[in-house]
């Protein structure tokens, strides 16, 4: 361990990325409707940028040019969109009938305030009076048909709007606590990697749409991209709460304050195990604190981009974060902060040799 | 004038769980000073206000109650810097995850309430509601720094900030009952201005959620003539369809049942309909849940009525109400008190 390598190498999260943060999470991107997020993500690109392009379908896609010649070309990609509602039918009096957009149980939405088009209009998701149901129905989740979007009498909104939980962005003591922050955790982690760009490689960065809804966005950016290798930059759940008996939590997948949570396996990639050693290797001699995410389950835009064209040795690092796609995410500045700069440091240590190595 | 709406609002954003009304209560007494001749508080920690009358003594006497407890959560254990809890009130833990609340520990600490994986719940769980027992509060704090600012006991509220939506409503946690606390305020503000024979006692009473500690002590000392619980009643929307359910923004609901006097209901009935405020019957055929349960039985017994604001969502933090609502019952209670006529009382018969 050498922290005296990691402080020099490392810039550091202050108070502009983390207001950077709370502008991504405090704004509204439902997959298929990023656009008040890649507003965002363009403005604050392009002063740093070779060159910027939005494509079909709505990624942005960012070429920062390295410094040196015959430079591996490294995609790293995280997804601007976010789990949330469509408003499908109109009924009496200003309640709207919705559709969930991305994987979002049905138990977390009861209660809500919640945010609508564009403008963020206040609406509300009421529940039936405890007053007025019976043991036996308490029983049983309120399923989604029972449920409406509320904007107050005659409120209006447009059947075809999105909608999502309308969380103000905090900070508690070590946490950052907002909705979304899966993912702009790592749409905020590519942006500041930007600023801090390391000279060494052709950083392209994707900032993908449509992955809650299935990885859309991401294969046709590493398509047009064609790297020669990639890192999925995102949020995965820390599960660390203790077990609802007392007995050892043995599936936390990863846990907060752990650093970044380097992925072996989850349900859509085995990844690069050069990948793996190089940056548990960076972590280890740099004394960066990471994690590996307990194998299984999961996936994220590496699930795509590792079958593009003849196939790209790819790898997912996240940041770990209680309670993704629910209304409140709590994450750690310091795991934040660790993940930038494995990050950062492992992309400044890539060079050929490493893939010259059979995988 | 008491601005109604910036009232309520601040109101919606205090805590004053049911037994610990003190936050919600000061701010109540700061805006009822002006428009009472006394304010003093029970030993229970009711407010109460007094308005005198112009009649001359012994005066009658009217009582205005309006409970401010709120619904909320306490802390029963502290498990890794998580905690975990048990409710004030009727909390329907299907509302409780993802819900933000406020831990009133050795300082205010904004939190979550959360609903752990299912893998770490009891096996074949599946999709089904999580017991409250299972159900975690997270500060976002290191466990060291929660094991020092939070103890068994300490109280839980709700966080979710007042919402104004379309048409004139008001969405919140605590607009049951607060949205009759403004009421109350709102029929004080009209006497303010207006002659009437009776002794007004305004009451913001406490534990209405839990024991009706403050309703069935606070008449004791007043021994008021007729005492009026204003309480908030299930609006139709969402989750309600039947005829339980009143109309939102549609008017008050008039209390019919052995809680109410019937003289008392006719007499409101009467009047509403002669103002033209638009108004319903709300059937209590057992019991009204309100105040009124215990302000009839107090000493002798009283001649009670109830009036209710309609209201989407009851008990959870996005109960919705229309501010028309809120308005219409003060001017109703206003007028129905600058009416009374000293012999009034003498009215109040059971015609069989």
């Amino acid at each position: 361990m050498n922290p005296k390598t990691n402080s020099q190498q490392a810039p550091v999260l202050g108070a502009e990325a983390i207001a950077l943060l709370e502008r991504l999470s405090n704004a509204v991107a439902v997959s298929g409707d990023e656009g008040e997020v890649r507003a965002i993500v363009l403005e604050q690109v392009k002063p740093h940028a070779d060159e910027v392009k939005v494509d079909a379908l709505g990624n942005v896609l960012v070429t920062r040019k390295a410094k040196t010649k015959d430079a591996l070309r490294i995609m790293l990609a995280a997804h601007m969109d976010e789990i949330g509602f469509m408003l499908v039918d109109e009924e009496e009096g200003g309640l709207y009938r919705f559709a969930t957009v991305g994987g979002i149980d049905v138990r977390q939405l009861v209660g809500k305030p919640v945010w609508v088009g564009k403008q963020h209009q206040a609406g509300i998701i009421g529940a039936r009076p405890i007053h007025l149901t019976k043991r036996d129905e308490r029983e049983h989740s309120i399923p989604l048909d029972q449920l409406r979007i509320d904007l107050g009498l005659n409120g209006k909104a447009k059947v075809g709007d999105r909608a999502t939980f309308a969380t103000t962005f905090r900070q508690s003591g070590p946490s950052l606590v907002g909705k979304a922050l899966d993912n702009r955790f790592g749409v905020a982690t590519l942006i500041e990697l930007l600023k801090q760009a390391p000279q060494n490689v052709d950083l392209l960065l994707a900032f993908t749409v449509q992955e809650e809804v299935g990885l859309r966005g991401v294969r046709v950016a590493a398509y047009a991209f064609a790297p020669d290798a990639a890192i999925a930059v995102d949020s995965t759940p820390a599960a660390d709460l203790p077990m609802w008996d007392g007995s050892e939590n043995s599936k936390f997948n990863c846990r907060l304050d752990g650093g970044p949570a380097i992925y072996v396996a989850d349900s859509g990639t085995l990844s690069d195990p050069r990948l793996i050693r190089h940056l548990s290797q960076t972590g280890d001699e740099l004394g960066i604190p990471y994690q590996f995410r307990q194998p299984g389950g999961g996936g994220t835009d590496a699930g795509a981009i590792h079958k593009t064209r003849s196939g790209v040795p790819s790898i997912s690092v996240s940041v770990p974060g209680r309670y993704a796609h629910s209304a409140v995410l709590i994450g750690r500045l310091a795991d934040w902060q660790n993940t930038f700069n494995l990050l950062h440091a492992g992309i400044s240590r890539m060079n050929r040799v490493l893939f010259e190595q059979p995988r | 004038m008491t601005d109604l709406s910036a009232f309520l609002k601040e109101l919606l954003s205090l805590p004053g769980l049911s037994g610990y009304e003190g936050p919600v209560r000061e701010v109540i007494a700061r805006t009822w000073q002006p428009l009472v001749d006394e304010l003093s508080t029970s030993r229970l920690g009711c407010l109460h206000g007094l308005r005198r009358g112009s009649g001359s003594e012994p005066r009658p006497r009217i009582l205005l109650s309006a409970h401010m407890d709120a619904i909320g959560l306490m802390v029963t254990q502290i498990q890794d810097g998580f905690l975990r809890f048990t409710e004030i009130g009727g909390v329907d833990p299907r509302i409780l995850p993802g819900q933000q609340v406020t831990v009133h520990g050795r300082r205010e600490i904004p939190g979550v309430v959360v609903q752990p994986p299912e893998r770490l719940l009891p096996p074949g769980h599946g999709d089904q509601p999580v017991a409250m027992e299972y159900l975690f509060v997270d500060t976002g704090l290191l466990p060291e720094e929660v094991q020092q600012l939070v103890r068994t006991g300490d109280l839980i509220s709700f966080a979710t900030l007042p919402l104004e939506l379309s048409g004139e409503t008001l969405a919140g946690h605590s607009l049951d009952n607060r949205a009759s606390v403004a009421a109350v305020t709102a029929c004080l503000d009209e006497l303010a201005n207006t002659r009437h024979a009776w002794d007004v006692w305004a009451v913001a009473s406490v534990q209405e959620e839990e024991t009706l500690g403050g309703a069935i002590t606070s008449p004791f000392d007043i021994r008021p003539d007729i005492a009026v619980a204003i309480d908030v009643t299930f609006a139709k929307g969402p989750g309600v369809s039947d005829y339980r359910g009143a109309p939102l923004g549609k008017g008050p609901t008039l209390g019919w049942g052995p809680n109410i006097h019937p003289a008392l209901y006719k007499a409101f009935k009467e009047l509403a309909d002669q103002l033209d405020i638009p108004n319903s019957m709300e059937t209590m055929p057992h019991m009204s849940g309100t105040d009124a349960m215990g302000l009839q039985i107090v000493a002798e017994g009283i001649p009670t009525m109830v009036i209710s604001i309609p209201l989407r969502y009851m008990h959870t933090p996005v109960e919705l109400i229309a501010m028309k609502d809120v308005t219409r019952v003060g001017h109703l209670m206003a007028e129905y008190i600058a009416r009374l006529e000293p012999d009034f009382i003498d009215h109040i018969r059971w015609d069989d």
